[in-house]
């Protein structure tokens, strides 16, 4: 549209009209462009926005009878019994748990990227990094299925190489002290090549003359690490430190609810898995709705709040 | 850095360094590779030698049965049928569903569009929860309908984005405008321009939806009772945690003939459901970094 109102200064006023007249002709001109955006639309408001509708009963006794307009307004009677529940702290503490323990390993794929980046052989650079997206393709059940057996008391590889070296057979999924090593080290095995992708193409615009005025001053590879390839990435670096900060409070359901068994479950219950349990299972279904409202409330005040923060500082942030 | 070699004696530290780097590269081959491959070597070793574990980097004898299990049982051929089905028609519907709405959403044009972006991406952070999504799938009478396996999965906003970012980079407006002149609406410029110049980013999404299809179990689960529609993971799932405490069977002579052979067929089970997306991705592995980088412009 810049283009159109370019040519002859005079013109251009009469054919932009006012915004609003503007906008209805290119509406009508580009009406193929809506035709486009109508399914994917459609199933948004579908599947997204209309059980945003339904967040009400949070605020109700739901009974099917009755439906949801129809049952009886309790106000915040559920979200004073989530608070009030024994199960709120420790639900609230292993999500949180796990959250940070898998934001400590953040640095892990950078540091695997600058040392696949500095490795001059191109050949075993790329078949490296083609083995290790592979973990990343393994689906959550069958990475939870391989947790199981190679971890098996009697079975389990892993035992047979402890007793091997002389150690003692651990049954790990029934210690509920390794639960969270095992979910957030699994999922560093999963992720590593594949986050790694993003650092990677970032080093890539890492400049080769400062490497070489480095060299001429005396730098060494690794000071020349430290000090030319990290500086490249960093920006990168804080944009997906950001991403990962907004969802603090999300343990994935899937790994989680796959992983628990009555001997962890006092480490691995979580939010999410909390309110599946309350909702689908016990038919509390106002109860399950308020759990994972509540959730939904903090994490998305807390990307909003570091959004914000970021765009005062960097000025750019999500939206 | 070949040609540097020759002028530039490389200190010491830097080839210690070196030998670092590569063991490094080693060690993440070995992890990555390892568990898959035992997997693989357990899924044909005798059911005694996997259920006492002790084989490590040969398999221990060499035994189908656990294929053999996987070829015979109907509920297992019915889950990969099923996993197809609902992969392909998915994937389809996903793609002709997101690439048109990322494109039109590329378009400076297209008044409301800023709109319609902010509200697409509010869904990404904030939804409506398990049970009022449930209520909504169950209104529509889609409980238990393959459809709400399909549907639930087709649309990503994160997919949509993909697109537009990749449109908004990569085709120009002079095309754009040429074509206009030459009186091709915007439907036949989507179709004789915008496909073909995306082949790449098609190819990313195309398999990020096929894989995400592919390897959830969660919609399947809340969705679906009837378990002829359910499938692979699912099935995978019950077989592998399930059977984890196989005490539940009651027929005390089966449960033993069972519990020998579970384990191996698990192995077997999962190298099945695993296959072909290993064989698939290597292929794809060029456009992974184009797809990953148009992706981080705007998360």
């Amino acid at each position: 549209m810049e283009k159109e109102r370019r040519p002859g200064s005079g013109g251009a006023l009469q054919k932009r009209g006012i915004p609003w007249k503007r906008n209805l002709r290119l509406a009508r001109q580009n009406w193929a462009l809506y035709v486009m955006l109508l399914p994917a639309v459609v199933m948004i408001i579908t599947f997204s926005y209309v059980p945003m509708y339904g967040i009400q009963i949070a605020f109700r006794d739901f009974n099917f009878a009755d439906g949801i307009l129809g049952s009886k307004w309790t106000g915040l009677k559920w979200f004073r019994y989530l608070f009030r529940s024994a199960q709120f702290w420790p639900i609230v503490r292993n999500t949180l748990v796990i959250s940070f323990y898998s934001l400590l390993t953040f640095p892990i794929p950078i540091i695997f990227a600058l040392i696949l980046h500095n490795i001059s052989n191109m050949r075993f650079k790329r078949i490296t990094q083609t083995i290790t997206y592979l973990p990343h393709f393994i689906s959550v059940v069958v990475v939870v299925g391989m947790i199981y057996t190679f971890t098996s008391y009697n079975s389990g590889w892993i035992n047979t190489v402890i007793e091997a070296l002389g150690g003692k057979r651990i049954n790990f999924m029934a210690e509920p002290g390794l639960y969270s090593h095992i979910y957030v080290w699994t999922g560093v095995w999963q992720e590593v090549g594949w986050s790694a992708i993003i650092y990677m193409a970032a080093l890539t615009n890492s400049d080769p003359e400062l490497h070489e005025a480095a060299m001429i001053d005396g730098a060494n590879k690794l000071q020349r690490i430290i000090h030319v390839d990290l500086p490249a990435i960093l920006s990168t670096v804080l944009i997906m430190l950001i991403l990962r900060c907004g969802s603090i409070m999300s343990v994935g359901f899937d790994k989680s609810f796959l992983m628990q068994n009555n001997m962890n479950l006092s480490v691995s219950e979580v939010i999410s898995t909390y309110s599946y349990k309350m909702g689908l299972q016990n038919s509390k279904y106002s109860f399950s709705t308020a759990v994972s409202l509540f959730n939904n409330v903090i994490n998305f005040t807390f990307l909003t709040v570091v959004n914000s923060v970021t765009k005062k500082i960097s000025g750019s942030g999500l939206w | 850095m070949g040609k540097r070699k020759r002028y530039i004696n490389r200190p010491l530290g830097d080839k210690l360094l070196d030998i670092f780097l590569y063991a490094v590269a080693v060690a993440a081959i070995v992890l990555c590779v390892y568990p898959v491959y035992f997997v693989l070597i357990a899924s044909v070793s005798s059911s005694t030698a996997v259920n006492s574990g002790q084989f490590l980097l040969w398999p221990k004898g060499f035994h189908l049965t656990g294929y053999q299990f996987v070829l015979e049982n109907k509920k297992i051929l019915t889950g990969y049928y099923n996993t197809i089905l609902y992969t392909v028609v998915g994937t389809a519907l996903g793609l002709s569903f997101c690439i048109p709405a990322g494109y039109a959403l590329s378009r400076k044009d297209l008044p409301g569009r800023k709109l319609i972006m902010k509200l697409m991406i509010f869904t990404m952070y904030f939804s409506g929860g398990l049970i009022p999504t449930y209520f909504v799938v169950k209104d529509l009478n889609l409980i238990n309908s393959r459809w709400s396996v399909i549907l639930m999965g087709c649309v990503s906003v994160y997919n949509i984005i993909l697109i537009r970012s990749f449109c908004e980079s990569s085709l120009s407006e002079e095309l754009l405008n040429a074509t206009k002149i030459d009186g091709c609406g915007n439907g036949r410029f989507f179709f004789q321009f915008v496909i073909p110049l995306s082949k790449a980013i098609i190819a990313v999404i195309a398999l990020y939806v096929a894989v995400g299809y592919w390897n959830s179990y969660y919609h399947a689960m809340i969705y679906i009772n009837d378990d002829t529609k359910h499938p692979l993971q699912l099935l995978l799932r019950q077989l592998l945690m399930t059977a984890n405490n196989a005490t539940d069977i009651q027929d005390g002579e089966l449960a033993g003939e069972y519990l020998k052979q579970v384990q191996v067929v698990k192995y077997a089970v999962i190298v099945v459901a695993t296959a072909p997306i290993m064989c698939i991705y290597p292929f794809l592995q060029k456009y992974f970094v184009q797809g990953v980088m148009i992706g981080a412009i705007k998360g």
